[in-house]
This record gives structure tokens, C-alpha cells and sequence, in this order.
């Protein structure tokens, strides 16, 4: 059987198993809402000023949606770019790089592979956060309806869809995020480089989102994406955030990648 | 073997980093069943090379090409048959060394990796196969990499300085590897700084030195031209050098410390020599021959221009064999 990107993927998985960062990553996806349901146990009262905030103790539902309002600003971020920075900063820290590069994979290949396996994590790693969430919520304050925001209310097994399609929609800002590190990744050939890096322009991009005078450009920040969700809980349905998430999010990330990609086809192999 | 392109071909090669020519115009040509020494000292530009043949690095000029097929152009499929390492072998510390060779072995694709198993005792790692190679010693590492390598069941071995870093025992057992593969037909191409492993393994060299090959051929009609070489301890090394200098038959004198280097035409000049010095008052405490070391070598080959400089050419143009 010939090679191909499959093969490279699998393996990038299996190789991220390996790793520590992997976990620290979902650890982090998974320690979040856990802290935040305990807190909840422990303590009368809910968060205020924070969209779902009020109805935490009407239904589980709204404990994934509070967690993905104020992971956007650096928790997901941080998720992906732990594993997106790393992926190809890794091979130069390892020198690994000339020995897959020297098999019977091309190099295109070997990339796609990679940005696979980066998109997958971030996935899986918000797919975990949810889960953990809703269960965990759910224990705590029932599997109940959900009020939408437009003060409608939702039976569980909707609600469990709604959510289900808030982190699908949640997962395209969290893409570009991966797109930047996995950028970075190929140029710095450094992993904290990449890493922290991919992080701070999700940051700076997020300060850029609050500072007066720029509500014009605003809507097309990256950090806005991460709101976009939100339309899926109204009724009827706002679909204008989610259709322009999508063209925002793949403007940031189809050049992030395609420039990632010619370094990486042409770029010297030299050290290791 | 069928009748096709040479395992290796490589036509005015250069590699330039900015204003240094790491590699400058670099032709060479493996043909098949050769073990192809490819010499030079540390930095001469043997690992860059080896590195634009594998298509990791792309020359600023010039062309190479497997078996025929030129790794910028051709991609992965240039790599048919052709295995090797460049420097120091690296993999996944976090993996086992079997793990390792399971993944390479995926992206090999066919039947590789029912050759894991073969290859693991051929390098005789089987017992540490299960450890993660963050644990490995160089050797183990260095074995490791020849294991990759057998993976793909080359027809072509590209090493680069395979020996290095081994201890004694290492070496030789790498030596006999070697060996072994080219007795089954492998063309190997292997990049050393030892004069002395490329003459027991090796049926050609290519030498090169500050980028530039500065002799191509077998090695047999290198050694010829180098002549024998000496050298002299004394008492006053001084005026041993004058005496040497001012003697018949006894040319490319030098001093290196306290010895006296230098080439005879033969045992007769050696011997008018030694009466010459004792009669100059310069008594002997030790005169040799020496077998031509890789430096001697070089000396030779650029030999009537100041040889001392990084960028030194040599004046005696590369001899075909």
C-alpha cells in the first residue's frame, strides 16, 4: 500500500498520544468546566453580566455555552495553538524532519497530514470541553430546557443540539487560531515561538476587538468569530454572524496556510 | 541492475549561504556496486551535499539526480530505492525505537514493514527496540539509523560519516554492515573525514575540501600520486628542516611541532638524508614513514599554492580515475 496523507495523519495522531502537551492541552478543556460546576456546588448564587449566566441553575445546557463565552479569550486559543505551534517546530526541535522527509512521502503530503492532525485536536479538544460540561452540568442542574436568548425555551433534546452546533460553529474561529500556529510553527521553527506567538495575535486581535473607534472593522476581527454561535440561540435563527464566521475565519486561515505550506515545501532542511 | 542512469549524478553542484559557498560546483558520479567514498574534513561541505542529493536542501545551482530522477522535481519518487542518513540519525525520543521504525515504515509504504523485524537484528537492537530512543546512546542511535534505512530494501545507501561517534567495536561492526550490504549489491555512498575507513571500505573517493571536489577517482591512483610520506624527530628540527630542504629526492618539507614532515623519491634519498643530518650535527631520535593521512593528502593536492587559507583552490585540477 502507497503512503499518503492518511498514513502521515494516523501517525501524527498516535505521535501526539505520546506527548505531554496533549494532555496538558485537554486537561485544560476539561478542568474548566469541572471548576466551574464545583464552584456552582459549592457556592448560592451565578454568575452575572455573562450571557447564559442566569440560567446555569435552570439547566446544564447553559454551563458548555458560559464556558465557550469566556474560553474565547485565551483558553481555546491557548488549546489550539499548544498543539498547532508545535507541530512542525517540533520535527526542527527533534531534527526529525529530514528523516520523514527522506521516506517515500512528499511533502505536501506530510503538511497535510499535520494541519490535519492540528484541526483534529483543536476539535476533539473542544468536542471534550463540551461533553465534560454538559454531563457535569447536567448532574449539577438537570438536563433541562434551555431558555434561548431570544427568552423562548427549548426542550433537552434540542438543547443538546443547539449546543452540539454552537461548538461546530465555535470550532471555525479555533481553526484560523491553528492556521496562525501552524504558520508560525513552519517560519520560527520554534515551538514557544509558535506557540505563544499564535497566542498573542489572538490576544492583540481581541484588545482590537473592545478599542473605541474601530466598530467598523470590527465584525471582522478574528475574536468576534468566536460570538457567532450565539445566532444558533435565537429564534428565529440569526444566521448573518454564523455565514459571516465562516468567509472571516477562512480569510485568516486559507492564507495562514497556504503561505505555511510554501515554506514548508521550499524551505531548506539544513539543521539536525 | 538493470541498464539505467546512475545511482548517483550530480553536475555542478552549489550551495550558497549568502556570501559563503558552502558547496562550489560539485560533480559526482556513483556508479553502480561502487562503495564511494566521499572524503573531506569537517565543514568541507560533504553533509550539504549529501543533503541537496536527498532533495532536503536545494542547490543555488546545478542539478542532482538518483538514479536518474532529480529530488526537487521528481518529490518522494526520486527517493525510490535510496535510503541513508545525513549527520547524526534523529528520531521521536518519546517513541521506541521500534515504534519509530513502524512509522517510517508507514510512510515507506509496500512491504516494509515486514522488514522491521529483520532489521532490528541486523543492527542487533531487538532487546532495546521496546525503549523510547531518548534513551538510546549515539551508537545505539547511529544503528538505529541504518535499521531506517534497510526498511526501505535500498539499492543505494546514502551515509553520512556512519562511524562517527562510535566506540572501537561500533565502528568495526558498521564497517562489516557496510560490507555485507555492498557484497548483496547496494551501492553505497558514504561521506567520511577517516582516510582510514574510506581505505578499507571504499573503492573510490571523491574529495573535497572548502566546497570544492578536489579529486575524483579510485583511490588506488590517488595513493600513487601521494608518494610515501615521513617524518623526522630530532634534536634541532630547525635546521633538520634546512638540511631536508637543501637534500635531492626530498621534497614538501613542513614543520608540524616538533616534527619534521616530509616526501622521498625513495629509500636511497631517505638514507643520503640521515647521513646528512647526522653530519650537519642534527642527531635522529626517530625517523618513520607515515601512511599518507587525509591531511598529507589534501597537502599534496594543493600543493605549490598557499594551501593555509579557508577558501584556498587548489592548483591541481581534479583527476579523473
Amino acid at each position: 500500500m502507497s503512503p499518503n496523507v492518511l498514513t502521515v495523519y494516523r501517525w501524527e495522531l498516535r505521535k501526539l498520544r505520546s506527548l505531554k502537551r496533549t494532555y496538558m492541552g485537554f486537561a485544560i478543556a476539561i478542568s474548566i468546566p469541572l471548576i466551574f460546576v464545583i464552584a456552582l456546588a459549592l457556592q448560592s448564587g451565578q454568575p452575572e453580566g455573562i450571557l447564559f449566566g442566569r440560567y446555569v441553575r435552570q439547566s446544564g445546557f447553559a454551563i458548555p455555552l458560559v464556558v465557550l463565552i469566556f474560553g474565547s479569550v485565551w483558553l481555546f486559543p491557548l488549546v489550539t495553538s499548544l498543539v498547532a505551534g508545535d507541530i512542525f517546530a517540533s520535527e526542527d526541535h527533534n531534527g526529525t524532519l529530514k528523516t520523514i522527509l527522506t521516506r517515500s512521502l512528499d511533502r505536501g503530503q506530510i503538511f497535510a497530514g499535520k494541519v490535519l492532525a492540528a484541526a483534529s485536536y483543536a476539535a476533539f479538544a473542544l468536542v471534550l470541553m463540551g461533553v465534560v460540561a454538559i454531563v457535569a452540568g447536567g448532574i449539577e442542574s438537570g438536563f433541562n430546557s434551555l431558555t434561548t436568548l431570544s427568552g423562548t425555551k427549548v426542550g433537552p433534546a434540542k438543547a443538546l443540539g443547539l449546543v452540539a452546533a454552537s461548538l461546530g460553529v465555535y470550532l471555525l474561529p479555533m481553526l484560523s487560531i491553528a492556521a496562525i500556529g501552524l504558520l508560525l510553527s513552519t517560519i520560527t521553527r520554534n515551538s514557544a515561538a509558535a506557540v505563544v506567538g499564535a497566542l498573542m495575535i489572538a490576544l492583540v486581535l481581541q484588545i482590537g476587538s473592545v478599542i473605541p473607534g474601530l466598530e467598523e472593522i470590527r465584525p471582522y476581527l478574528l475574536p468576534r468569530q468566536f460570538d457567532a454561535w450565539q445566532g444558533l440561540l435565537r429564534e428565529p435563527t440569526d444566521w448573518a454572524p454564523i455565514v459571516r464566521a465562516a468567509w472571516v475565519c477562512a480569510a485568516y486561515a486559507v492564507p495562514c496556510l497556504a503561505a505555511a505550506y510554501l515554506v514548508f515545501l521550499r524551505r531548506d532542511v539544513a539543521g539536525g | 541492475m538493470t541498464n539505467e542512469a546512475p545511482p548517483v549524478e550530480a553536475e555542478g553542484l552549489v550551495k550558497r549561504y549568502g556570501e559563503i559557498v558552502a558547496v562550489d560546483h560539485v560533480d559526482l558520479m556513483v556508479e553502480p556496486g561502487d562503495v564511494y567514498g566521499y572524503l573531506g574534513p569537517n565543514g568541507a561541505g560533504k553533509t550539504t551535499s549529501l543533503r541537496m542529493l536527498l532533495g532536503l536542501i536545494r542547490p543555488t545551482e546545478g542539478a542532482a539526480r538518483l538514479f536518474g530522477r532529480d529530488p526537487l522535481l521528481a518529490g518522494a519518487r526520486a527517493l525510490e530505492g535510496v535510503a541513508g542518513f545525513v549527520e547524526a540519525p534523529q528520531f521521536y525520543p518519546y517513541l521506541s525505537g521500534r515504534k519509530n521504525l513502524e512509522l517510517l515504515a508507514a510512510y515507506d509504504g509496500d512491504s516494509a514493514a515486514c522488514r522491521i523485524d529483520g532489521a532490528l537484528d541486523t543492527v542487533e537492537l531487538a532487546d532495546r527496540a521496546r525503549d523510547k530512543v531518548g534513551g538510546y546512546s549515539h551508537g545505539m542511535r547511529q544503528r538505529l539509523g541504518i535499521a531506517a534505512a534497510l526498511l526501505r530494501d535500498p539499492r543505494l545507501l546514502l551515509l553520512d560519516e556512519p562511524t562517527t561517534g562510535l566506540d572501537p567495536p561500533g565502528m568495526r561492526d558498521m564497517r562489516t554492515l557496510i560490507g555485507q550490504l555492498s557484497d548483496r549489491g547496494v551501492t553505497v555512498l558514504l561521506s567520511s573525514h577517516q582516510l582510514a575507513e574510506v581505505e578499507e571500505m571504499c573503492n573510490r573517493v571523491g574529495i573535497i575540501r572548502s566546497g570544492e571536489i578536489v579529486y575524483e577517482g579510485a583511490l588506488a591512483d590517488l595513493k600513487r600520486t601521494a608518494g610515501g610520506g615521513y617524518r623526522l624527530r630530532s634534536t634541532d628540527p630547525p635546521r633538520a628542516v634546512r638540511v631536508c630542504e637543501a637534500q635531492d629526492g626530498i621534497t614538501q618539507v613542513r614543520l608540524d611541532g616538533h616534527e619534521v614532515r616530509f616526501s622521498a623519491a625513495g629509500d636511497d634519498a631517505v638514507a643520503a638524508l640521515s647521513v646528512a643530518l647526522v653530519e650537519a650535527g642534527v642527531a635522529i631520535t626517530a625517523l618513520a614513514p607515515t601512511g599518507a593521512t587525509l591531511e598529507e593528502l589534501f597537502f599534496r593536492l594543493t600543493e605549490g599554492e598557499e594551501s593555509n587559507g579557508a577558501g584556498a583552490k587548489p592548483s591541481v585540477p581534479a583527476e579523473a580515475a
